[in-house]
């Protein structure tokens, strides 16, 4: 649905040369809720603008269905842009117009009649919930609610893509939380490829099945969200899952360790939860076994569960336990304290 | 009672007025459509504007520049030979015209530029980002968010026109600031001072009311 092919792009500023993107290739499938999660100043901006060609790769190819955009005349541009919603983390309203007025706005682009703008806008006013809002002025309503106007705009001309560039930034969690819902709502009913960015792990764990992590203009890091959470190869991608999932023994517990028995981590993913492999293992060997830290965390509506235990008895023993966590499809882990 | 007060016939005072009102009015239609236009091509020709073009810019702003620098004393009779070729005269209250829409056609681009800049970018880029073309983006967003804005922008600038138009009378166009000046002023009439003082104070109160209450009430209900 989105393809963008070995895109770069650099930005000619006072302080010198700053390569925003360098060589960066995704592809977002049709019903995908794409999330893109990098620091400020990765380049995740620019990338999500080069989707509508808000700006111009110096290299590369943006696919929109299949179609090249990049090269293509602004009157054309104009049309897919209009097939493209798009929704920002300051909203991007006009205050001095009422909800309706800013609904309307996209739909007077296309030269629609007044009667089909009024009656889409209502129709968009109750999938957002804010119908009693029509007539309200921008800037008498709340941060959640302007952005539920945002996104309700971003729809008007039924859009397939929809992109989000931070919009939950700049709203509580509360708030953050319904955003969310709203857009899980949008690709799940009406269908809608969302690609969003962050820099909230949150984000991406709560809607996206995929995420790419980018630092300095790359895409360092990419996949499926609960691979990508379950198992981090970068640095930077393992400090960014672990804002979300916590998996660090508590600090008391580890001056109190007898380090010479191994501690493990244990990680379930989906399906392969197998709740009772500890008491197995107990039955089944000759060891103890202390759970020193456990958590479990719904990313996209999986489960990922972690737990980091230490093992005590003898070494065969120890390991044929292991082999047979293993065998059942637990992913196995040793952790080497780092005492500050 | 009143014309012995003021030591002239009342009949001159409404005339005064009048011209007053005269040349205020045509020169900011005339200087509105100029000065609004160059103002919007400032701001779509500059460097981060829409339709960046820098040659435009340049010659615009230089113009403008060039024209503002000039004392509007000096601005009247610099400009007289054009002004006759235009209108035919070069004294008289529509002689005053030239001068007047020369004078603040360039201010009120200045202004109308400042006012289409207090609108947030992100507004235009929201605006690109919908397929709106170069003209749409001007009509639906940049104007619609600034029009109380500039509306503020056009009565800062009639207010300096008001000021201007009392130099009219060097090249005979009348008004109530040369009656102040001629019949005040030379000839010690300090009642007929104060009463066009007055009069001036009342103009500016009345431009400032309207405009504010306009600019209100595109702000907040429409």
């Amino acid at each position: 649905m989105i393809k963008i092919e070995h895109v770069d792009k650099k930005f000619h500023t006072k302080g010198g040369i700053v390569h925003a993107l360098k060589d960066v290739s995704l592809n977002i499938e049709a019903g995908d809720i794409y999330g893109v999660i990098g620091y400020s100043g990765a380049g995740k901006s620019t990338l999500i603008r080069m989707v509508n060609l808000l700006e111009q790769p110096d290299q590369g190819h943006v696919y929109i269905n299949g179609k090249d955009i990049v090269n293509l005349k602004d009157k054309e541009l104009n049309v897919i842009r209009k097939d493209i919603g798009m929704v920002f983390q300051q909203f991007n309203l006009l205050d001095s117009q009422t909800v309706y007025q800013n609904m309307a706005l996209p739909l007077i682009l296309l030269k629609k009649d007044k009667t089909f703008i009024e009656e889409r806008v209502n129709e968009l006013l109750s999938f957002v919930e804010l119908s009693d809002k029509k007539d309200v002025y921008v800037s008498q309503l709340s941060g959640g609610q302007k952005q539920r106007i945002g996104i309700a705009r971003a729809l008007a001309t039924h859009p397939k893509i929809l992109l989000c560039d931070e919009a939950t930034s700049a709203l509580d969690p509360q708030t953050t939380e319904s955003i969310l819902l709203l857009l899980k709502k949008i690709n799940q009913e009406l269908g809608v490829t969302i690609l969003l960015i962050t820099h909230e792990m949150n984000v991406i764990k709560k809607i996206c099945n995929k995420v790419a992590v980018m630092k300095s203009g790359e895409i360092v890091e990419q996949g499926l969200t609960l691979d990508v959470f379950s198992h981090p190869h970068q640095e930077m991608t393992k400090r960014f899952v672990a804002t979300v999932i916590n998996d660090t023994i508590p600090s008391s517990l580890v001056e109190e360790l007898d380090t010479t028995y191994p501690i493990l981590k244990l990680t379930f993913l989906g399906e392969n939860t197998k709740e009772d492999i500890i008491s197995e293992i107990n039955q089944q060997f000759d060891i103890k076994t202390s759970i020193l830290f456990a958590s479990v965390n719904e990313i996209k509506d999986e489960i990922l569960g972690i737990l980091t235990i230490q093992i005590k008895g003898e070494e065969a023993q120890i390991n044929k336990a292991i082999d047979y966590m293993k065998d059942n499809h637990v992913e196995i882990e040793r952790v080497v304290l780092n005492h500050d | 009672m009143i014309e012995s007060f003021l030591n002239i016939p009342i009949d001159k005072l409404i005339e005064s007025a009048g011209q007053t009102l005269y040349m205020l009015s045509i020169s900011l239609i005339f200087g509105a459509i100029v000065g609004i236009p160059l103002g919007l091509i400032l701001v779509l020709t500059r460097n981060d504007g829409i339709k960046p073009n820098r040659p435009v810019y340049l010659v615009i702003t230089g113009l403008v520049n060039i024209v503002r620098s000039v004392p509007f004393i000096i601005l009247l009779v610099f400009i007289a030979p054009f002004t006759k070729a235009l209108v035919g005269t070069r004294i008289g209250t529509k002689a005053a015209l030239v001068p007047l829409v020369f004078y603040i056609a360039p201010y009120l681009a200045r202004l109308v530029e400042s006012s289409l800049l207090e609108v947030k970018p992100g507004i235009l880029e929201a605006a690109k980002a919908m397929g709106a073309s170069t003209f749409q983006i001007i009509r639906y967003f940049l104007l619609l968010e600034a029009k109380a804005s500039i509306i503020l922008a056009l009565t800062t600038g009639t207010i300096g026109l008001l000021g201007a138009t009392a130099m009219a009378g060097t090249i005979g166009g009348g008004g109530v600031g040369d009656l102040a000046l001629t019949y005040g002023y030379q000839r010690f009439n300090n009642n007929l001072m104060i009463v066009t003082v007055i009069i001036l104070i009342l103009f500016v109160q009345l431009i400032q009311t309207i405009g504010n209450h306009i600019s209100k009430k595109i702000r907040t209900h429409e």
